[in-house]
């Protein structure tokens, strides 16, 4: 049977983490933004996903960024107290804090998982926090739960030609009464 | 002109499903005289040959309760879905995992060593395991094969239907099978019960206020209930808000909050997740401290927001990571087999 820990140690020449990144209009978006027109050059490893407000970042939007192949995920907001929608940074800090307890409980690595608040201003900031967690996640290595799910459906295939034998036995017993 | 044949079987559950078809108390009566039963191990002595011998789809409707986990359980709901026109998911269990899905928080090994050795109450100084294949005085035995994870029927084999709750309550059933026998079905893969949250059939509903904002969080176990008012209010969690409809609310009319039995809506795909954002949003605090220390009154989120639907929620359960679990504060002791059980 695979460990688990194969793949954590999988491929490590041709593997590039993959970091979806949700970030809000009114900042953190705008200030990617100018990170490019400032031409600041960072890691090409984050897929930049742009939502109104870090308070729009639903939870199930994470998970399935995770079960779909990301690596990390990071989520860029306004700074308390300046949020475009008064208060939706807040529900993000506070979702935040909940969901890190929950990822650790299903075995991923908090950092895996990142918040920051950068504001419209702060393109410099984007190519830090960026760079950053491009490093950190080079060292932790692949998350891969596609191909962990893969695993687990074979567990099933592997088990279905033991599960046929048998039922052909079954069958012929049945047949023998009948 | 034969009377239409229906299966009943378990996997991994615990009964209640089967009380659950017992609790439709004189209207099994009607059932009964409606239909054939041509399986149900809890209640008849019908065996596995019987069903072998049948042709295929030749039982109208297979109601199959349980999770599955392990090639037993696997070979009986492929035979019972060949067998059948219909298979349908009854019982949480059956449609989004159930309590056994919780098993999906630790490994296959980790569970059997606390089951069979580092549990306070066994004594087994061999460390003896069952094992699938063994030997003894010159006979071979076999056991089922357990899987390494819990799942869903519905991941195993198609699903039809589902009947949700933790059990499905009389009503659900009865409308469920009423509505097999006249045919009267809604599209395939619907869930047989109300497509809104339960909150909407909640009595409490009026005194649940407008602007929720939790300052802490107590367990049931922890303060006394106010029997009228609103659980959210009350600062308890309630997954009522996260679960769908169709039990009437009967946990809240016992003064008690809901578990989320009855899974999603069918808006929602992590009911877990969905339920975490609801209330986390909505603490009051806003520094990290204060939040943290508010939403220590939830100690096992994942117990709690995925009490039913751990194997069919997005991650299935947790994984192997190294360093998971040193590198972050504050956690949980999820691999430590004390947790479990």
């Amino acid at each position: 049977m695979n460990s688990p820990c194969q793949h954590a140690a999988g491929p490590a020449t041709s593997w590039e983490p993959r970091i979806a990144a949700f970030f809000c209009n009114w900042c953190t978006y705008t200030a990617a933004d100018l990170a490019g027109v400032s031409r600041l050059k960072y890691a090409p490893n984050v897929r930049v996903i742009r939502l109104m407000c870090s308070g729009r970042v639903d939870p199930q939007f994470i998970l399935e960024a995770f079960a779909r192949g990301a690596d990390g995920v990071l989520i860029g907001g306004c700074h308390p107290g300046d949020c475009h929608y008064a208060e939706g940074n807040y529900k993000a800090l506070r979702r935040f804090q909940m969901l890190k307890r929950v990822v650790n409980d299903f075995g991923i690595h908090p950092d895996r998982l990142r918040l920051e608040w950068i504001s419209a201003s702060e393109g410099d900031k984007v190519r830090t926090v960026v760079n950053e967690m491009v490093e950190q996640l080079r060292v932790i290595g692949p998350l891969n739960m596609p191909e962990r799910n893969r695993d687990w459906d074979l567990e099933l295939e592997s088990m279905q030609e033991k599960i046929t034998a048998h039922e052909r036995a079954g069958r012929e017993v049945a047949n023998v009464q009948a | 002109m034969s009377k239409p044949k229906i299966a009943i079987y378990w996997c991994a559950s615990c009964g209640g499903c089967e009380e659950a078809v017992v609790d439709l108390a004189e209207d099994i009566l009607g059932v009964v005289e409606a239909v054939d039963i041509v399986l149900w191990p809890c209640a008849m002595d019908f065996k596995k040959s019987d069903v072998q011998a049948m042709p295929d789809g030749s039982i109208v409707a297979t109601l199959l309760n349980g999770a599955i986990r392990s090639s037993e359980q696997e070979e009986m709901a492929h035979l019972l879905r060949r067998k059948s026109r219909y298979m349908i998911a009854y019982g949480a269990c059956a449609h989004t995992g159930g309590i056994p899905g919780l098993a999906n928080q630790f490994t296959r090994e980790q569970m059997l060593r606390y089951v069979y050795e580092e549990c306070p109450t066994v004594v087994n100084p061999e460390r003896i395991h069952p094992r699938p294949h063994s030997k003894e005085n010159g006979w071979s035995f076999e056991l089922p094969e357990l899987h390494n994870r819990v799942r869903a029927l519905d991941q195993v084999v198609r699903v039809d239907y589902y009947v949700p709750g933790c059990p499905p309550t009389p009503a659900i059933t009865k409308a469920a099978i009423g509505a097999l026998l006249s045919g009267e079905l809604p599209p395939v893969g619907s869930v047989l019960a109300p497509d809104y949250a339960l909150c909407e059939q909640c009595k409490r509903k009026a005194s649940k206020p407008e602007n929720v904002s939790f300052v802490g969080f107590k367990r049931p176990h922890e303060v006394p209930l106010d029997p009228e008012k609103c659980f959210l209010a009350q600062g308890v969690i309630c997954m009522g808000p996260a679960t769908r409809a169709g039990c009437e609310a009967v946990c809240i009319s016992g003064n008690m909050p809901c578990s989320g039995c009855f899974g999603p809506t069918s808006r929602v795909r992590d009911q877990g997740a969905k339920a975490l954002s609801s209330f986390c949003a909505n603490v009051a605090p806003k520094t990290e401290d204060e939040i943290d220390e508010v939403l220590a009154g939830i100690p096992d989120p994942v117990g709690t927001f995925y009490r039913y639907g751990l194997a069919r929620s997005t991650l299935r359960g947790a994984i192997t990571e190294p360093a998971a679990q040193s590198a972050s504060k504050g956690s949980l002791s999820r691999v430590s087999p004390k947790t479990c059980c």
